[in-house]
């Protein structure tokens, strides 16, 4: 291959941002001084294409960090660096929401507008932002805001996400959000501190909260800490210390690990019964014995940080008040099924999240718990964070693979399966952050202890994100096997008394259950036969006076602004499905409302039965739940 | 063929194909042992010289036991695998896999076999509503990911939008795209290697590109056509083929094909030259062809127009595509 890159010159600024990730560019051939050897060798070719080309969202994420937007120079110049043609680099950063291919203000604010917040604070969460600053995307004092996605801060019921470019740049949460908030953010606009991402800045309130004390995100820690197992250390270790993570029993699960040996490990956890707590119940002792067993050399471990399913927030919490335990977790997945290099593949959305976790893998390196000779066992494991971009599609395993590939995160089509054609076409074992965390309680209590836990085919314990109109929203850890009704009313039952209309159960991706339906166990074989889902675990309530149809609306609209548009069922299923949802709505039916109902329907079979992944495949479950329980006026009133 | 470890046989793999036993190689995909038994699959992604991408998932069939239906093109056979292609799933699977494409996308040049899966499966794209405006030159190139103008539902949402028109050569008109990937793929490592087109943008924005969409005088694109011949649906369309049928008269029964080989180097790719008015309309390669492959480089693909030059001609080609 040529590579034709632009001949204008990328600026001295955005060359620094290409090099800051790849180091000064050392020949010709690469953007750099010619020299005399330069005229005599080539450089470029499949090889070298493919050698690097996973550095590619690294020095994306450089550019729109440190310049605020990618150039057509820069692009120009980071493809001499990579060896990668233009146009698929267009293609990889025009897949991300949270890289700019125009010029955009300095500051962006990226508002949640999703469901649990609608549920929480009313119809419009955009409203307050939007009286004070104007429509979305307008620049004001170098600050434009737009709307955004769930970004995981559900149990606040508002949420920003803020970006900073240039000087001092640098990602920050601000939750809860109100327009005051954006107050805050606008008049700071000379050099924030408290934007950059992991220099010891001044914390700002809202972080503050976070660090102090999480009770608002784990009501459970201030009163029943005893029935807490992944979250025992939440609010009481401090996050930032090894030391104290070792004084509060941290790494004795990987040294019990190395003392069984793979196959003692794998043994444990097949009696513990571990599934996945990703979303498909996947059981990890089969998977991390396929990937452990598999001959092809090298091996991956990735743990799936990426959560956005819309009302999921537990892995952040997890990460933000616990981020050794993943490391610690990584490691032991990584010595068991034969992996030497690790990634955790972390939202991009969750700045704190990715300080806490780059500070509990620098401490664990420094220990002698990554590197070449773990906890001196001889075993070599280094472990490293790509970030995401904002792409909720990255999150199914084989995207997120293209992802780190410096590839469209477009999913592959399955078979071949990770645990034979994973990450750079090698043997790979991916598993949920929370599900890593089971690890560790299976290593410190032993398999069958911890099949004892729960129910007879669903072990251990849960983390449910509890959001919506409830008294006490947060995260909530009890045993598989829990009715939604005594979760609920753990969490303090319907807000202000308000009588219960439903539960979204699973996410954007799952389904709603109905009020005479709270006596559900909350296990994977009670929700399945009654037709719903755990998913990752949401659990949003909404009251009397959430609109439904609103809320199928929004759920709509995320799954077409979500697919990655490769395949035809989904690409433009989820947009007749938002179509005519918007019909249904105006009360303004193509047809009869009879017609509407039976589109739908067939929509929901294609998208269900055809889609390559997960996402097109439940992108109508929740909708398609809703109409069949009665939730939408509009279909009822006529029919 | 006797490349060494080929002349070992195959191993055989026995599966039902709609009830019927049928015994195929190992390693064949579910479309090859259909193809064997006579029975007729639609694809719109596939072509025999790319790997499949299995995203158009017009092919779809139905795996006894398995939670989803699986592309044809792309799945292997498997052992006592019991496949069924015409069930209710699968009919219902891809008559709206056919509504969907024919409610968003101008399929009017599209093969005829199109138009008779259509009727076959009994899609009506009209039951989405009427068509959407065409979006604006440039309006989708910029989109946004994640971000989309919401939509009242009255009119349904289509790729429409004008046709690109930057070169002397091949014009191209995605409003007629189906995103099916084969001009990426013979642009990219399938054939060509120059990477001048990617898929960019998500969702129903994700769209053919250059890089910043410039136009393709300004992208590695070297004219090779390639991208041209695999396109199912004359979205990228040699310019005399578009501008004839654009005017209406294009008309098959005043052409011929005539089969050559390449006059410009000794590599000797066949070609077929179609006429129209002793002008050259369209020039291919066959696809079985063992030197091409159907892949052509720009002297066989676009050089050919001199020998109905009459020296009226203004100069064209490939050098005034430069000039700005
Ligand atoms: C559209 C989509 C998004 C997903 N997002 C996530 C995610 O953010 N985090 C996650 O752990 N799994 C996600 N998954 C599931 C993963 O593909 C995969 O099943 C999971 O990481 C496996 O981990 P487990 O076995 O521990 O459950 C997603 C799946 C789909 C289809
Ligand atoms: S189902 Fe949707 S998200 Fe998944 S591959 Fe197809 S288009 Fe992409
Ligand atoms: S003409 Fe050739 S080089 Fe140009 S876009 Fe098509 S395949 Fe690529
Ligand atoms: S332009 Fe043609 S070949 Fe390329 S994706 Fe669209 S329909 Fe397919
Ligand atoms: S032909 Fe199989 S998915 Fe397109």
């Amino acid at each position: 291959m040529d590579l034709r890159v632009t001949t204008e010159r990328a600026t001295d600024e955005e060359r620094a941002a290409v090099d800051a990730v790849l180091g000064a560019a050392t020949t010709g051939w690469a953007g750099g001084a010619r020299s005399e050897i330069d005229r005599h060798v080539a450089y470029g070719g499949r090889a070298a294409r493919e050698a690097h080309r996973d550095l590619l969202l690294p020095v994306l994420h450089s550019l729109q960090e440190k310049v605020g937007w990618i150039s057509k120079a820069a692009l120009g110049y980071l493809c001499a660096r990579l060896d990668i043609a233009p146009a698929e680099a267009f293609g990889v950063a025009s897949a991300y929401e949270l890289l700019s291919l125009e010029p955009m203000s300095q500051v962006v604010v990226h508002v949640c507008d999703d469901i649990a917040c609608i549920a929480r604070t009313g119809s419009d969460p955009c409203g307050a932002v939007r009286a004070a600053h104007g429509p979305p995307g307008e620049e004001q004092g170098g600050l434009s805001w737009k709307p955004s996605p769930c970004l995981g801060h559900c149990e606040h019921g508002s949420a920003a996400l803020v970006q900073r470019s240039g000087e001092g740049g640098g990602r920050a949460t601000v939750a809860p959000f109100d327009g005051a908030a954006l107050e805050r953010v606008a008049t700071s606009v000379a050099p924030v501190p408290e934007l950059g991402t992991s220099a010891p800045a001044p914390a700002p309130a809202s972080r503050a909260a976070e660090m102090a004390l999480p009770v608002a995100l784990v009501p459970q820690a201030s009163s029943d800490r005893s029935s807490l197992r992944l979250l025992r250390r939440v609010g009481v270790v401090d996050p930032t210390s090894i030391d104290a993570y070792r004084a509060a029993g941290g790494y004795e699960a990987l040294r019990r690990a190395l003392s069984l040996g793979p196959e003692g490990v794998l043994s444990e956890l097949k009696a513990a019964n571990l599934l996945g707590r990703g979303g498909a119940a996947f059981p990890t002792a089969a998977k991390w014995s396929a990937v452990a067993h598999n001959p092809v050399r090298p091996h991956f471990f990735v743990a799936n940080a990426d959560e956005s399913e819309p009302g999921t927030f537990k892995d952040r919490v997890l990460l933000e008040t616990d981020p050794f335990a993943l490391v610690e977790a990584v490691t032991i997945a990584g010595v068991v099924t034969g992996a030497e290099r690790g990634f955790v593949y972390l939202r991009g959305e969750y700045p704190l999240a990715e300080e806490r976790l780059e500070g509990a893998i620098a401490q664990a390196r420094a220990h002698g718990l990554l590197g070449d000779d773990v906890m001196s066992s001889g075993h070599v494991f280094e472990l490293e964070i790509r970030r995401g971009a904002g792409a909720y599609i990255a999150g199914e395993e084989t995207a997120l693979f293209n992802s780190i590939e410096g590839l469209r995160p477009e999913p592959r089509n399955k078979p071949p399966f990770p645990v034979d054609r994973g990450l750079f076409g090698k043997p790979t074992g991916i598993n949920n952050v929370e599900t890593l965390l089971c690890v560790l309680e299976v290593l410190s209590i032993g398999g069958a202890e911890f099949a004892s836990i729960g129910t007879a085919s669903s072990s251990g314990t849960r983390l449910f994100c509890v959001s919506g109109c409830v008294s006490s929203p947060g995260l909530y850890e009890v045993p598989l096997g829990t009715t939604l009704r005594e979760l609920l009313d753990l969490a303090g039952g319907v807000r202000g008394g308000r009588e219960l209309r439903s539960v979204l159960l699973g996410g954007a991706a799952g389904s709603f259950v109905l009020p005479e339906q709270l006596d559900i166990e909350l296990s994977f074989e009670a929700v399945r036969s009654a037709g719903t889902t755990l998913g990752s675990g949401v659990v949003m309530v909404m009251d009397d006076t959430v609109d439904i149809a609103q809320i199928l609306q929004r759920i709509a609209q995320f799954f077409r602004d979500e697919s990655c548009g490769q395949c035809v069922p989904c690409r433009v299923g989820t947009v007749r499905q938002e179509e005519l949802l918007e019909r249904l709505s105006s009360r303004r039916p193509l047809g009869s409302v009879q017609a509407e109902r039976a589109l739908l329907a067939d929509l929901g079979t294609v998208m269900r039965d055809s889609s390559i992944c997960g996402l097109g495949q439940t992108a109508s479950s929740a909708i398609e739940s809703a109409v069949a329980k009665g939730l939408l006026a509009s279909l009822e009133e006529v029919s | 063929m006797t490349a060494a470890g080929s002349t070992w046989p195959r191993r055989q793999v026995e599966l039902s194909l709609d009830g019927e036993t049928v015994r195929v190689n190992e390693g064949a995909t579910i479309l090859e042992a259909c193809a064997a038994a006579g029975i007729d699959i639609p694809t719109l992604c596939y072509l025999e010289t790319l790997a499949p991408v299995n995203v158009c998932r017009v092919c779809v069939v139905e795996v006894v036991g398995a939670r989803t239906l699986v592309p044809a093109c792309s799945r292997k056979v498997e052992p006592a695998m019991e496949v069924l292609t015409d069930s209710e799933r699968v009919r219902t699977s891809r008559r709206m896999v056919l509504e969907l494409l024919g409610s968003s996308v101008d399929l009017s040049y599209a093969a005829p076999e199109v138009t008779e899966w259509i009727d076959r499966y009994g899609a009506d794209p009209s039951r989405h509503g009427p068509p959407m405006r065409p979006s604006l030159a440039g309006e989708r190139d910029s989109a946004r990911a994640g971000h989309h103008h919401p939509s009242d539902g009255t009119t349904a949402a289509t790729v429409a939008q004008p046709v690109k028109r930057d070169n002397a050569q091949y014009v191209r008109d995605y409003s007629r795209c189906i995103l099916c990937y084969k001009c990426v793929e013979a642009c990219g490592a399938e054939a060509q290697n120059t990477f001048a087109i990617a898929v960019a943008g998500r969702g129903f924005e994700a769209r053919i590109s250059t890089e910043f969409d410039v136009g393709l005088p300004d992208s590695a694109c070297v004219y090779c056509g390639n991208c041209v011949a695999v396109c199912p649906t004359g979205a990228l369309m040699f310019t005399a083929e578009h501008d004839l049928r654009a005017s209406g008269e294009w008309d098959e029964s005043r052409q011929h094909v005539t089969r050559t080989v390449c006059p410009y180097c000794g590599v000797g790719c066949n070609l077929e030259v179609r006429v129209q008015d002793n002008r050259v309309v369209r020039v291919t390669s066959p696809l079985d062809h063992d030197v091409t492959s159907g892949n052509l480089c720009v002297k066989g693909r676009f050089g050919l127009d001199f020998v109905s030059a009459t020296g009226e001609d203004e100069p064209g080609g490939i050098g005034a595509n430069r000039a700005e």
